[in-house]
């Protein structure tokens, strides 16, 4: 995090994550909650440094849901509140943020939602939530960079309030991880005494709920004035017939690549994309002859300028996804190209001349880092059940055991699926096998755990229990005993939950400890119903940061004779990145190995290297 | 100053994020405008990780564009030839560390650091190489502060428009207290390699 985010004034690199939470400090936040996920991982965990010298409350939840009712709490109460999370976690706040139009909130209600084109950090799909907007009847606001991450954010809390809804601010990964530049503004501190007052109107039920319908309706149309004045022109005067429509991050692209080819074309830009400002687009779009409607992901944007120059326009040509992928992020050269093609512009040389061909450039696939107990728990579990088992993986690091050389997940879908699939693969007559992180386990593994033992499913659950949430950046979950503010708390023991999901053979077993977990892994999988084992080793990259911290040394280990062939086959299976082999000679990467030991149960030729 | 385009690559867990926010801090403490792009979460985990740090009098782009790149700074060289994404024969120059980590751990003479050169020489300019993780392995015990060391390299080297000063600023930013001294030992020898 940046240091000076909580100075009072001048300008500051902040990154997007960074900036959003600033915005809502400036905006008197009081209460921040999120579950954490890539690319939004930073907004909680800039609040989780500072909540206590600002004065304000921060949890990570259990899951977005809960994230989201605990900020609608704050906010029915009359608190400003933020929650944030990544697309992904819209989808499962989503039953919890819809309600919330109609009851109305009293505070400021922000939803910061990071969406993730080109899938840098996310498994399941390449999601654009500006269609939650719609759905839900709540305004959305996309930044473009830092700046306006925290100026948006502001915005978008005195519209909430002005308004009586929750505000979206939806970023995408390059706007959330992008450090620019950012004039502060004031830090608003707040009074946090405030009291929930009775009001009708949050009983929400029938037949009060058409009456909101139609209310949220005008709501909209009064929002759109909103969007009108937040729209800026660039290049206004230019007498071109050709014009940008753009929102998001893309407008650094299109800026960039207007100043390469030289072009002052205008540039409509939004900042509201629900509603939209349809004013501003019919009057921008009244006197071209062509347009280019620039967003990531889907046609959105398009779709809408098409419908509002039927009237406006009707002649206008409209480009979007024609010139532009709807697949993957942009980036300035497809930009470049894009606006070179309508203004018939010639593309510098160097972006015609393909030499460059990164596929044949060998891949460095991400891996389990050296000493994660999550490579010994797969190991265990191959060695005890064998390859042929259908195993089901779920979401956080250990999605990377469908890479080689692990190859272990058959699949990975979202959330608590894997123990929710594997429950329904098991009606077919099939055992799987269903490998569940603890934070994740926590956040949506339990109904589906109940759900196998009440509906007799028949299999295996592994809960990896690396005493964090390791994946985006280790924040805590509730089962260790630390809060997002550092307090002290009650950690809620993993087995203790298991047991009494009704669950009868449950083992809390040694991640690291190979032939523990092999005999529990074949004594459990015998066993009809539903078993447990939950497989503690903590995140050896937190670990070893702990041990760096302290100044202990990080225990080494050498090959004292070399593997015979069926032993060196089991090595390079394992797939330690520190066990390295160079002209037939194992080794181990003093650099690269962390300690855990794990490969001295494989092959007894290592041994703890002695310090000389 | 024209805007300067710079893509810092490594595999995670190298400090690539670092070394990109230690320059984007230290060109804005120069007062230029700064954009930097960097990636998190499941992309560290040793994966192939490009950060892109833009500064100059407007920066309006956080990513560096195809065939744009002024500098590539490769902590690791597989990885800088990847970055040759961002190369142009007129004008880049590509930095790399020598030390080569094949991404198959048991098949190491499989990619060799000569003939990674001279697959970047087709796309750069110039392609310079620094013992970089050798020095530092030699001076710390290991290899954690080669990014510190190629930041000191890079402008001892010219090849990076930032007072060094100001750079020695950034990094005591960044870095813990307990690991500056060392870090310092490190930047400082850089000047002299």
């Amino acid at each position: 995090m940046a240091k000076e985010i909580l100075n009072e004034e001048g300008k500051i690199l902040l990154l997007g994550n960074e900036a959003i939470a600033r915005g809502a400090l400036e905006a008197g936040v009081a209460i921040a909650t999120t579950y954490p996920g890539t690319p939004a991982s930073e907004i909680g965990d800039t609040f989780a440094e500072i909540a206590k010298d600002v004065g304000i409350y921060f949890e990570y939840s259990t899951n977005e849901k809960v994230a989201v009712e605990a900020a609608a709490g704050a906010a029915l109460s009359g608190l400003r509140s933020i929650v944030s999370f990544k697309h992904f976690g819209l989808n499962v706040a989503s039953d919890s943020v819809f309600p919330l139009a109609y009851l109305g909130v009293k505070a400021g209600m922000v939803i910061a939602v990071a969406d993730d084109p080109n899938c840098w950090s996310s498994a399941q799909s390449e999601q654009d939530s500006r269609y939650y907007a719609r759905i839900a009847h709540l305004p959305m606001l996309e930044p473009s960079d830092a700046q306006e991450a925290k100026d948006l954010t502001k915005k978008a809390f005195e519209l909430s309030e002005k308004f009586g809804i929750p505000v979206f601010i939806r970023t995408t990964t390059r706007v959330a991880y992008m450090r620019s530049l950012v004039k502060l503004g004031k830090i608003e501190r707040i009074e946090r005494k405030v009291k929930f007052e009775k009001n009708i109107k949050y009983r929400n039920f029938p037949p009060k709920i058409l009456e909101v319908h139609e209310e949220l309706h005008k709501k909209l149309e009064e929002l759109k004035k909103e969007g009108e004045k937040m729209c800026s022109v660039f290049n206004r005067n230019s007498k071109s017939k050709i014009g940008i429509i753009v929102s998001g991050v893309s407008l650094n692209y299109v800026l960039e690549a207007l100043e390469e080819l030289n072009l002052k074309i205008p540039v409509l830009k939004i900042s509201m994309t629900y509603p939209l400002p349809e004013k501003s687009i019919a009057k921008f779009i009244s006197k071209l002859k062509e347009v280019l409607v620039v967003e990531e992901l889907e046609p959105i944007l398009e779709e809408e300028v098409k419908k509002i120059a039927k009237d406006s326009n009707p002649k206008l040509k409209i480009h979007g996804k024609d010139l532009l992928p709807i697949v993957g992020e942009y980036k300035p050269e497809i930009m470049l190209q894009a606006i070179a093609k309508i203004s018939k512009k010639k593309i510098p040389k160097e972006l015609i001349e393909e030499k460059f061909d990164a596929k044949k450039i060998e891949k460095r696939l991400m891996q389990l880092c050296a000493g994660c107990p999550h490579r010994a728990s797969f190991w265990s579990i191959k060695k005890a059940l064998g390859s042929d088992k259908i195993v089901a993986g779920d979401i956080g690091c250990y999605m990377i055991g469908v890479h080689p050389p692990n190859n272990i997940l058959d699949f990975v879908s979202c959330m608590g699926a894997s123990i929710g699939i594997s429950h329904g693969i098991s009606k077919t007559g099939e055992k799987p096998i269903a490998f569940i992180g603890d934070s994740t386990f926590f956040h949506a593994g339990i109904p589906a755990l109940i759900n196998a033992v009440h509906n007799k499913g028949n299999l295996l659950v592994v809960i990896l229990d690396n005493r964090t949430t390791a994946m985006t950046g280790h924040q805590p979950h509730p089962g260790v005993n630390l809060t997002g503010m550092g307090e002290e708390t009650k950690a809620i023991a993993i087995e203790d939950i298991v047991k009494a999901c009704g669950v009868e053979n449950v083992k809390v077993v040694n991640a690291y400890n190979i032939e523990e977990f092999i005999k529990t892994a074949k004594e459990f999988y015998s066993l009809p119903g539903v078993s447990v084992i939950v497989a503690k080793g903590e995140c050896r990259l937190q670990a070893v940061r702990k041990l760096a911290r302290s100044g202990a040394k990080i225990p080494k280990f050498e090959f004292v004779e070399q593997p015979d062939e069926e032993k060196a086959k089991e090595l390079e299976a394992f797939g330690c990145p520190a066990i390295r082999k160079r002209n037939g000679v194992f080794y181990i990467d003093k650099n690269l190995c962390w300690g855990c030991g794990t490969c001295t149960q494989i092959f007894k030729g290592i041994k703890p290297k002695v310090e000389k | 100053m024209k805007v300067f385009n710079l893509v810092v690559v490594g595999y995670g867990g190298q400090g690539v994020l670092s070394l990109a926010e230690i320059i984007e801090r230290a060109a804005f403490k120069q007062g230029f405008d700064t954009k930097g792009a960097e990636l998190h979460g499941l992309t560290q985990r040793g994966g192939s990780l490009q950060c892109h740090a833009r500064f100059g009098e407007k920066v309006f782009s956080p990513i560096v564009r195809k065939a744009g790149a002024d500098l590539i700074i490769a902590l690791e060289p597989l990885e800088g030839l990847r970055a040759c994404y961002y190369a142009n024969k007129e004008k880049t120059i590509l930095l790399t560390d020598e030390r080569v980590l094949n991404p198959s751990p048991v098949d190491e003479e499989k990619i060799s650091l000569e003939e990674l050169i001279s697959e970047m020489k087709k796309f750069v300019k110039k392609v310079e190489t620094v013992e970089a993780s050798k020095i530092v392995e030699r001076l710390t015990g290991d290899i954690a502060m080669s990014n510190v060391f190629m930041l000191g390299y890079s402008i001892a080297k010219n090849l990076l428009p930032i007072k060094k000063e100001i750079a020695w600023e950034a990094v005591a930013e960044k870095i813990r207290p307990q690991f500056l001294e060392a870090n310092k030992k490190v930047f400082e020898e850089a000047f002299r390699a």
